[in-house]
């Protein structure tokens, strides 16, 4: 009888030694770098801080916490960015989380033939490689316009209904939040659908095979075995993806109207950190630009907070399947 | 070792106890030949397992022995480009009957695999996958199921107090006990164990050995083994498979003290394999 341990080849860990100096040599190098990485972010943060200074020492948390906008009186409050940024990147996630879900179910299983996976994978995968700018081009060509009539009607149509009222409120424009997210959904969806897949190919082949054999239907299979297994995974790909949506700018910039007010109606205007800053600063001066530098900042550390949480969940599903296989 | 077995393994109030006089053809082969795309796995197999009986499936490295198991439940249909020719029956019943659903075929089928796989979930939930599955949602009844099947599997006096937590955290043994606990607790007619012990310590084995020998007073337990002690220690009846056939199926006793092939008693022997 021959057991897994037998059959694996031994490493060599410890051969001759190479000569010293190329590895010292390299290892100098690979310390530089990994400093100068560091340092680079440190010296980013650290002058937006110091450019941020003065409107962090005046207006503090009210900041935050103002829905007015208004550079020429001095008035900066960037609650309406802030509602702007979390809503148009969770309606993106909740347009594209089932579609990418589902696509990557399907990418996982062998419902289509080999070829015509791959094709789906690489188109999908190619979305990725497009430049938001020309995400932002094709919105205003295609999805503005038809955005407007939507806009139009929803507002009509939604007139008096309870929450409707609220989401599709007057004034309605193309350029609007919903046309952002729209286009930010197709814009995270490769980010959902590689990670979710990659999750799903990862469960092992005898935890499927179980629950077959235990009578399961293949569906039975994907939602009570495949799924559960994979959820960490799908988790992490929904917050990088969250944290994606949250910090594009250019095709933001180009749908989303860039208006100041707050609105919760998804057919107006709106803003979002990343495109107010993307939309004002190359005229900012004075109090302005450290008003955007703070915005810079919240966004920053919004950002920053999403992925770092979505690398840590896929760090934690790693070592997880990792133990059952 | 103390003996930790426990033997009752009672069928649930209400369930039918299968016939008193055990078939000895609970399961036929007839004329059975299995293809991988163009490559034949199995020629000819032609054998009758006995009910409530443990038969070993004994045989080299690749020839068949899990092919023709993995035929029982059907399993080999998951596979791309596999045809069979010949027919199984279970219980008097064709599996390959267009009216029997595969699906309640496995349910009444139940399989234990090399490499223990439990889900990523809690013991409870594992070994009610096959109950919620099946649309029980009859918490007295899944209770009632998790109970008997691990103590089926002697398991239970080890778990009892952390049902909830994940089945991930259970030792390697114990993980393949769940898997056992798990395959009985639809109540099965047939328990299929593919190398059981080939990832398990002596003391593991030893337990899911004296298991084995528990469990055949309820179901038909066919065993794959690579292991000709284990064939032994808990078998009745032995099959050696050689090349995809059929060499010789007898008692165990006869084929290990005295086979009737020359081929048998070389790889019992040692000569080979
Ligand atoms: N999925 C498969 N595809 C193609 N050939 C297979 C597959 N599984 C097993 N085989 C082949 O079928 C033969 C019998 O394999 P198997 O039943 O696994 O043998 P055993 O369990 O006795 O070691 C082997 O030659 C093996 O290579
Ligand atoms: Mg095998």
């Amino acid at each position: 009888m021959t057991t897994l341990q037998e059959q694996r080849p031994a490493v060599p860990n410890s051969g001759p030694r190479p000569t010293r100096r190329l590895p010292d040599l390299f290892r100098i190098l690979c310390w530089v770098a990994a400093i100068a990485t560091v340092a680079t972010l440190a010296w980013l943060i650290g002058e937006i801080v110091r450019q941020s200074w003065p409107a962090i020492s005046k207006f503090g948390f009210s900041f935050v916490s103002e829905a007015k906008w208004i550079p020429s009186r001095d008035q900066f409050g960037v609650l309406p960015f802030i509602v702007g940024t979390a809503l148009s990147s969770l309606i993106a996630l909740l347009l594209a989380f089932p579609l990418g879900l589902a696509i990557a179910i399907f990418l996982s299983e062998d419902f289509l033939p080999l070829p015509v996976r791959q094709v789906v994978r690489f188109t999908v995968e190619m979305l990725a490689a497009i430049p938001s700018v020309v995400y932002g081009l094709w919105g205003i060509v295609v999805l503005v316009p038809m955005m407007n009539e939507f806009g139009r009607w929803a507002v009509k149509a939604f007139k008096g209904v309870p929450v409707l009222d609220t989401l599709f409120h007057a004034p309605a424009y193309g350029n609007s939040l919903l046309t952002a997210s729209l286009v930010l959904a197709l814009m995270i969806l490769p980010t959902l659908t590689a990670i979710s897949r990659s999750a799903l190919v990862a469960v092992p082949a005898t935890l499927r095979e179980g629950s077959y054999a235990l009578g399961a239907t293949r569906w039975e299979t994907i939602f009570r075995v495949l799924l559960p297994t994979a959820a960490p995974g799908v988790v992490a790909a929904t917050i990088l993806a969250l944290g994606r949506a949250m910090g594009e700018t250019m095709a933001v910039a180009m749908l989303i109207g860039n208006s100041p007010r707050l609105t919760f109606s998804l057919v107006s205007p709106s803003g979002t950190l990343a495109s107010l800053l993307a939309n004002q600063f190359g005229e900012a001066s004075d109090l302005q630009i450290n008003a955007l530098m703070y915005a810079a900042l919240l966004l920053m550390a919004l950002t920053l907070f999403v992925n770092i949480a979505g690398e840590l969940v896929l760090r934690y599903t790693q070592r997880r399947t990792a133990g059952i296989r | 070792m103390p003996n930790t077995m426990e033997t009752d393994v009672t069928r649930p109030a209400g369930t039918p106890q299968a016939p008193s006089t055990p078939k000895s053809d609970f399961i036929k082969v007839s004329g059975f030949n299995f293809f991988y795309g163009k490559k034949q796995a199995l020629f000819d197999i032609n054998m009758e397992i006995p009910e409530r009986q443990v038969t070993a499936f004994i045989g080299p490295s690749g020839c068949g022995k899990s092919t023709l198991l993995r035929n029982f439940n059907r399993m080999n249909d998951l596979i791309d480009g596999t045809r069979h020719e010949g027919d199984i029956t279970i219980g008097g019943r064709s599996i390959y009957d267009p009216k029997i659903e595969i699906i309640s075929l496995r349910r009444s089928i139940g399989m234990v695999f090399q490499k223990s796989n439990p889900f990523p979930k809690s013991i409870y939930e594992n070994i009610v996958y096959s109950l919620r599955i099946a649309g029980q949602r009859n918490r007295r009844v899944l209770d009632e199921a998790v109970e008997r099947s691990l103590r089926g599997a002697a398991l239970w006096d080890e778990v009892k107090d952390r049902l909830n937590e994940s089945a991930l955290g259970l030792s390697g043994g114990q993980m393949q006990r769940l898997c056992i606990a798990r395959a009985i607790a639809n109540n099965p007619e047939v328990l299929l164990m593919d190398e059981p012990c080939s990832a398990l310590d002596p003391i593991a084995t030893a337990k899911v050995e004296e298991l084995i020998h528990a469990l055949k007073k309820d179901f038909t337990i066919v065993i794959v083994t690579h292991n000709m002690q284990q064939a032994t220690r808990c078998s009745d009846h032995t099959a050696f498979f050689y090349l995809g056939k059929l060499i010789e199926f007898d008692a165990t006793q006869k084929i290990f003290s005295n086979p009737s092939q020359k081929k048998t008693e070389d790889y019992i022997t040692g000569r080979f394999g």
